[in-house]
């Protein structure tokens, strides 16, 4: 029972970095649902100069890869302009905050887009301002559309998230790495450890994206549906 | 209560309503009928501000609808405007347009509260006797998918007359709905009529239910009036070879 104790003996000092890609999980995903919201809201606006700000800022973050964003935020902004972070992990949860947000935002925009427009007609008819028809009527009827697509990203961002090791937080992968290195070690073994958790994790994402879909299909009268024909509008592109 | 000036409506190349003129008094019901393509719906469209004129002037209650007085000239309505005469007209549609996110209840009560700034309690009294006088007091707590459509569309009566329009836009209200559902919907309407002095513009292909409630018929084809009168001299001795035409196709169908 080597393999039993190896693991027990391991886990201890693999928490510290667990913490580490939790947070940047957990708060990346809900400052990329801000960012979502936000930028999908102005997408979807009749105004150009709303339009144009957006589809700026998320071409820009879905046209850039996340590891360069993230070497920008963390080494070149600072020397750029001559300020200094100390917390690497609140600058790795902006960068993975603005790059899935940026692919978040179109699942925002494109299924408030596909809400009939009956619908919009019946909002006008009952005269609700914008912020009425979309806190009242639009979004209730949008999210549940949103969860599947929203539920692939928040996993490809707890993968994602990986890659702040390489700006030198100290999250799984580069625990793993570390450990993995030293002559006592096994890297194997260190890579087979992070490969069980960050399935657990993403198998944990996927479990709590479902019961928000149950949940937010009963708050508009629809029983949920366990399988059904996958749309075009669930696929994403991957970062 | 409602004036037409000189207004034209062009979809691109398509001139849906060629420079029309017209006037509603107050308390009239007026059937708008004609072949499909002939500008009726798009008459609603305008007054509910669905739709901007191309030209002409929309007034309403005196107040021009798609624009603004703005040092003395006439400019095109902004958002807060449009939002101070909307509140004069309710629509009912076709497809009834019920928010799936909400149950009867909210449905009703929604509008009144957030727009209109009346009190929960008093939102909630008014739409239990809305729901009585539509025969749906039992469906208050229903999601509108729980309900067949003739129940969902006299839900979306009771919710555009909680907002108590002074005008109310019916745009063939009975097309989407079973045939067995009609009747109940068209009671109803002939009820609402008979009771409140509500302006109402129809626009149906029952010609028995518009021969009942209407005062005024306005026959339209291409964009134009064709015709105008009472049910009686419209529909029972039309004048115009068209109008002849479009009764003998809608009426032979229903014989």
């Amino acid at each position: 029972m080597n393999f039993i104790s190896n693991v027990a003996e391991a886990l201890p000092s693999y928490m510290t970095p667990l913490v580490v890609t939790l947070s940047a999980t957990v708060f990346g995903s809900l400052f990329a649902l801000v960012v979502a919201f936000g930028l999908g809201l102005m997408a979807g606006s009749r105004l150009l100069i709303l339009r144009g700000v957006a589809r700026t800022i998320i071409e820009f973050f879905r046209g850039t890869s996340l590891v360069v964003q993230l070497f920008w935020f963390v080494v070149v902004i600072p020397q750029l302009f001559q300020v200094r972070f100390d917390a690497v992990i609140i600058v790795a949860i902006l960068a993975l905050g603005m790059n899935y947000g940026a692919y978040a935002a179109e699942v925002v925009r494109g299924s408030i887009a596909a809400v009939p427009q009956g619908q919009l007609e019946a909002c006008v008819a009952l005269n609700f301002s914008y912020w009425q028809k979309m806190r009242l009527v639009i979004i209730p009827q949008a999210w549940p559309e949103m969860i599947p697509p929203l539920s692939t990203l928040a996993i490809l961002l707890l993968k994602g998230s990986s890659l702040v090791s390489l700006v030198g937080l100290a999250d799984l992968t580069f625990h793993a790495q570390v450990m993995g290195r030293r002559p006592d070690q096994e890297m194997l073994f260190h890579l087979g450890m992070i490969l069980v958790m960050y399935f657990i994790l993403s198998y944990l994402v996927a479990s709590g994206m479902r019961f928000l879909e149950r949940r937010a299909k009963r708050g508009i009268g629809q029983e949920p549906v366990a399988t059904r024909r996958p749309r075009a509008k669930d696929a994403v592109a991957v970062g | 209560m409602v004036q037409f000036e000189d207004v034209v409506k062009r979809f691109g190349d398509l001139e849906v309503l060629q420079g029309l003129n017209f006037s509603i008094a107050p308390s009239e019901r007026v059937t708008l009928i004609g072949p499909s393509g002939s500008g009726k719906t798009t008459i609603l469209r305008l007054l509910m501000t669905l739709e901007k004129v191309t030209s002409g002037v929309i007034r309403v209650e005196g107040e021009p609808l798609s624009h603004m007085k703005r040092g003395g000239q006439l400019v095109t309505a902004n958002e807060a405007h449009l939002r101070q005469v909307r509140k004069k007209i309710g629509m009912v549609f076709q497809q009834f347009n019920l928010f799936p996110n909400m149950k009867v209840m909210r449905n009703i009560t929604e509008a009144p509260i957030h727009t209109l700034g009346v009190s929960k309690d008093e939102a909630h009294e008014r739409a239990r006797e809305l729901l009585d006088l539509v025969g749906l007091s039992d469906k208050a707590d229903n999601y509108p998918s729980q309900l067949s459509g003739g129940q969902q569309q006299r839900v979306a009566i009771a919710r555009s007359l909680a907002m108590s329009p002074d005008i109310l836009l019916l745009d063939e209200v009975t097309s989407a709905l079973d045939p067995e559902l009609v009747a109940d919907v068209l009671d109803l309407l002939k009820d609402i009529a008979a009771t409140t002095d509500i302006t109402m513009l129809i626009v149906t292909h029952e010609m028995g239910f518009a021969r009942d409630v209407s005062d005024r018929v306005m026959m339209f084809d291409r964009g134009v009036v064709v015709e105008d009168g009472p049910p009686s001299q419209v529909m029972g001795q039309p004048e115009h070879e068209r109008t002849r035409t479009f009764l003998k196709a809608v009426l032979g169908e229903e014989a």
